[in-house]
Order: structure tokens, then sequence, then C-alpha cells
């Protein structure tokens, strides 16, 4: 094992004998591009609605739950897809996310909800785990498009200006405390322990 | 039976007979119907969904009974076997959060009177009795007056 690293080491430190360095360069500045470019693109084809609507789990449930919700149809014609509420924008956080996306893959490959049944047995579990993660980064996707300091409240019902000026800017509660079930059907709320809400 | 009176109940039933036959066609021509003027066969064109009153400010009940208009928008409020999205804001132990108004005491009551710990199962589906206001005229001319206007008119009439 420690004479292969010598050795590989070996290589690596020796002048090279048949290549010029202008290849061995734009070989690699080449290569960098294409490998980076790559990873990116292959990164942004798994994040979009396209691609989480191709696995019937997505589109036969949780997609068609989002159809008639207004982060689907709207007067404006703006419209979140998936990623925008489940992917964080920001590259780190992206990429830790998609980190552990690799135990959705696996739910996928052994079909952990590939059934209606299955799924609905699941909704609280996994109702839960964005739930968590929502109220862990200060509902991070939903602040991706709503910010507190462009909310007009004094474009707002009553019943909302108030709200939000109780519990979202004094900092008391974050967006997913109040705003469950907004873009997916909610679980047993009893099972959850959510029956009075917030 | 005279000839006189079987001739008087012929000519009756004959215009019995021509009544009954005759007044599909006169109602076609003078009944005014929801449908408007689309013939039976065809489909008339849905007018537009009105917008629903969104002012938070509660509303007179035209009568005691009357379960209370919701004066906010409800689009999209999942009432079902496994949330209600009312509920989340009016339950007994939500009001001191939303300042919402709780659910009526009576709700709580079984169809025996006798008070559960919650919502009773009929009483469960809100908008069964609840709804919102639509932003709309009336289908048809409405000429209902509350209790308090008929007892002055009573009152009135007493005076005179």
């Amino acid at each position: 094992m420690f004479g292969f690293l010598r050795r590989t080491w070996g290589v690596i430190k020796r002048p090279s004998v048949h290549y010029s360095l202008g290849a061995l360069t734009m070989g690699g500045f080449i290569m960098g591009i294409v490998f980076w470019g790559g990873f990116n693109t292959a990164l942004e084809v798994t994040n979009t609605e396209a691609f989480c609507t191709s696995c019937h789990e997505m589109r036969d449930n949780v997609f068609e739950e989002l159809k008639p919700t207004i982060h689907y149809s709207n007067r404006s014609g703006v419209r979140a897809t998936c990623p925008d509420c489940h992917v964080p924008h920001d590259w780190t956080n992206k990429i830790a996310r998609k980190m552990q996306a690799s135990k959705e893959v696996w739910g996928k490959i052994f079909g952990t909800i590939n059934t209606r049944e299955k799924f609905l047995e699941h909704r609280l579990t996994l109702a839960q785990n964005e739930w968590s993660r929502l109220e862990a980064n200060d509902s991070l996707e939903c602040r991706n498009c709503h910010s507190a300091e462009s909310m007009d409240i004094t474009r707002q019902s009553k019943r909302a200006s108030e709200a939000h000026e109780r519990f979202l800017f004094t900092g008391e509660k974050t967006c997913i405390n109040c705003h469950k079930g907004i873009a997916h059907e909610l679980p047993d709320l009893g099972q959850a322990g959510l029956l009075n809400g917030h | 039976m005279t000839m006189k009176q079987a001739f008087r109940k012929t000519l009756a039933l004959g215009a019995l007979a021509l009544a009954v036959t005759a007044s599909p066609l006169l109602a076609q021509e003078s009944v005014a119907t929801l449908r408007g003027g689309t013939p039976l066969a065809e489909n008339a064109s849905p007018p537009p969904i009105a917008p629903v009153k969104n002012t938070d400010l509660r509303q007179v009940r035209n009568y005691p009974e009357q379960p209370p208009l919701i004066p906010h928008k409800i689009d999209g409020y999942q009432i079902d076997r496994n949330a209600n999205q009312c509920l989340t804001c009016h339950s007994r132990t939500a009001v001191e959060i939303s300042q919402a108004p709780m659910v009526s005491i009576t709700h709580f009551m079984s169809r025996d009177n006798q008070f559960l710990a919650s919502v009773t199962p009929r009483r469960y589906f809100c908008n069964q009795c609840h709804v919102p206001q639509g932003q709309t005229r009336d289908l048809v001319e409405n000429g209902f007056v509350d209790i308090d206007q008929v007892l002055e008119y009573v009152s009135g009439q007493e005076d005179n």
C-alpha cells in the first residue's frame, strides 16, 4: 500500500517525457471545463420539475396536489416548481441537500412509496421531514421569493397583516409554522400532534 | 244527471285537458329560470366566478339561527379526515394565538345534547353551513325582512 503511494507520487513528481507542457495545461483546462460543466449540467437537470415528475411517485401524488394551489396556478402566472421549495438555491446548501437526497434514491430503488397506499402511509413522515427542515433553516426556500422587507402589509387583508406583524416581523414564528399544507395536502394532524394548529 | 250537467262536465274536462297539454308551452315562454335563454339541449357558458368578500369584518346575521358568514377567503382550505384548516385558527385552543372567534359551543354537542371534548363529527365540515359572501348580484329578487323590521312594522300599525 505504502509502496504504491510512493510509486504514484514518483510518477506525478517526474517531468513529463512525451507530452509538452502546453498540451498538458491545455488538456487539463479543457477537461476541467468538460467535467465541471458536465457536473453542473447534471446537477441542474436533477433540479427541474420535469425530472421530479418523471417518477410516478411524485407525478401521481404530490404534483397532482400542487396543481390546484396558488403556487402552481395564479393570476400573474409566476410559479414555483418543485426545486424552488425543496432544494436550496445557494450552491453549498444545494450540494448538502443533494447529498441527503441519495437516501431518496435508495427509497426510489427499493420502492418505499411506490404505491398510493404506501405513500399515504408515509405522508406524515415525509411532511414532518420538510416541516422540520424549513423550521430549522428559517423557511429559507420560502424566503427565496417572499421577503419580509418587501411585504407590503397594507396590501394584505386585516387578518393577514395582523398575523404577519405579530409573528413574522417579530421573528417569533417562521413561514412554515402557520403555512403548512399550502402546496400539498396535509397528513393526519391528529397523529402529528398538531390538531390545534400552529 | 241532466243533459245540461253532463255537457258542463265535458266542457270542464276539455278545458282541463287543454290546460294540462298547453301549460309546458306557456311555461317555456313566460317563466324566467336561472338557466337564462339557452335552449335545454345546449350548455350555457357559465358566468365568471364572483370574488368573495375578504374584509375580515363580521357580518350581521339575518336571523339569529343563521350560520355566520365567513368574512374571508377560504380558497384551498382542506377539510377532510386528515385535517380541518378552519380549526387551525378557530378551535378552542388556537384562538389565543389567532384571535379568531372560537367554534360555537353548540358544535361540541352530540345529537343527544351531550358535550364532547372537541367538535362533533356532525359539525366537522364547516362549509356545509358556513360560506363566504360572494360579491355578486342577487340571482332573483328577494323581499326578505328580518324580525326587527317586522316588529317595527307591527308596532307602527298598532300606534295608528
